[in-house]
């Protein structure tokens, strides 16, 4: 791969930082996939902060008040609605996609081919899980709740932009994450990364982590303060 | 090559990651739960967001792994964004005073709930 003299393991640290960058050569020593898929990823972390801090200025700004977040999206089975319990599920759910992914991946790496195949489906499975209950909640606040992007019977309009713009953001990459991981799913089950190797779960791995990581952040600023 | 191979880590590290992004979940929607207000609602969901965004990036995706070049590329250009956050903060706040001041807007106004619209469950 790499026309590098040099045979042994390069330098770690502040030194290996400086090897890498000082001279013509390949710079990030992994699958250029994996490289590109983090720049991707960092691009999209710009997109997703410009939201978030579009809404930290929206909400600051309004003189209106904020609706009660934990009261909109409570839900009741029956008995008293319980505050905030479907978005908490849908944490969850993601949580747990991104651990059986984690496996995915590491499987791969074992050429554990049964295994991927059914991690990754799981996986797959669990996001569309995420975006179902998604549907769902926008069903509630559209029909029931009257919120629309340009107003809402609780308080500040903004609420509604925000809330459309950002979930539905988010579940467009959730989507399209299904998607992809049913695409590698099935590319490891016909047997195509075994001569080629299992980089490309990897890769497909830091898509879906990126999109758990994102629901951190709308879940603690959107949902929860 | 170590370099060219990919990122293989006991399973158990995994695991042990899991639980925890379950346990901290479970204790950032039970600030919620118990409605706990003020500063230590902010306090406490921030801390848990970020214990749990570190080692999403850390473990899940093997940054703690990866070599400094590939990691300051990640974290490095994300980190200007701290001062457009601060920036708007610092704007938001004199724009939300003076439309306050100069606008004169309700400055106690409170949100209506899902309870005062449709009536189940409240007092009236």
């Amino acid at each position: 791969m790499s026309n590098t003299a040099s045979h042994s393991a390069p330098a770690a640290g502040v030194t290996g930082l400086v090897d890498d960058w000082a001279a013509d050569k390949q710079a990030y020593h992994v699958p250029w996939g994996k490289a590109m898929m983090w720049i991707f990823l960092v691009s999209d972390t710009f997109i997703f902060t410009c939201f978030l801090t579009g809404y930290l200025n929206v909400r600051m700004t309004t003189t209106q008040p904020w609706p009660v977040q934990s009261e909109i999206f409570a839900l009741s089975f029956g008995g008293a609605p319980i505050p905030l319990i479907l978005i908490a599920i849908m944490t969850m759910v993601l949580i747990t996609s991104s651990g059986t992914m984690a496996l995915a991946v590491n499987y791969g790496y074992r050429r554990d081919k049964m295994k991927t195949f059914w991690l990754l489906f799981a996986t797959a499975v669990l996001g569309a899980t995420f975006v179902g209950m998604q549907a769902f909640e926008w069903t509630k606040l559209i029909v029931d709740e009257q919120v629309r992007p340009w107003g809402n019977p609780f308080g500040a309009p903004q609420f509604g932009s925000v809330f459309f713009m950002v979930t539905g953001f988010h579940g467009l990459h959730v989507s399209a994450g299904v998607i992809y991981l049913m695409w590698v799913a099935v590319r490891v089950i016909r047997g195509r990364y075994e001569k080629r190797g299992y980089e490309i779960v990897e890769i497909a791995g830091l898509y879906w982590h990126f999109v758990d990581l994102v629901w951190v952040f709308i879940f603690a600023f959107f949902y929860l303060l | 090559m170590t370099s060219e191979s990919g990122q293989q880590h006991p399973l158990g590290v995994y695991y042990q990651v899991w639980i925890l992004l379950f346990v901290v979940s479970f204790f950032s929607y039970m600030v919620d739960y118990l409605d706990i207000q003020g500063f230590w609602r902010w306090t406490l969901v921030m801390f848990f967001m970020v214990v749990k965004a570190g080692f999403i990036v850390a473990i899940f995706m093997h940054a703690a792994w990866e070599r400094m070049a590939l990691v300051f590329t990640i974290l490095g250009p994300p980190a200007v964004l701290l001062l457009l956050i601060a920036f708007m903060a610092v704007e938001g706040d004199y724009t939300e005073e003076s439309r306050f001041t100069y606008n004169g807007h309700d400055r106690d106004a409170v949100a209506l709930t899902p309870a005062d619209l449709h009536g189940d469950g409240a007092a009236h």
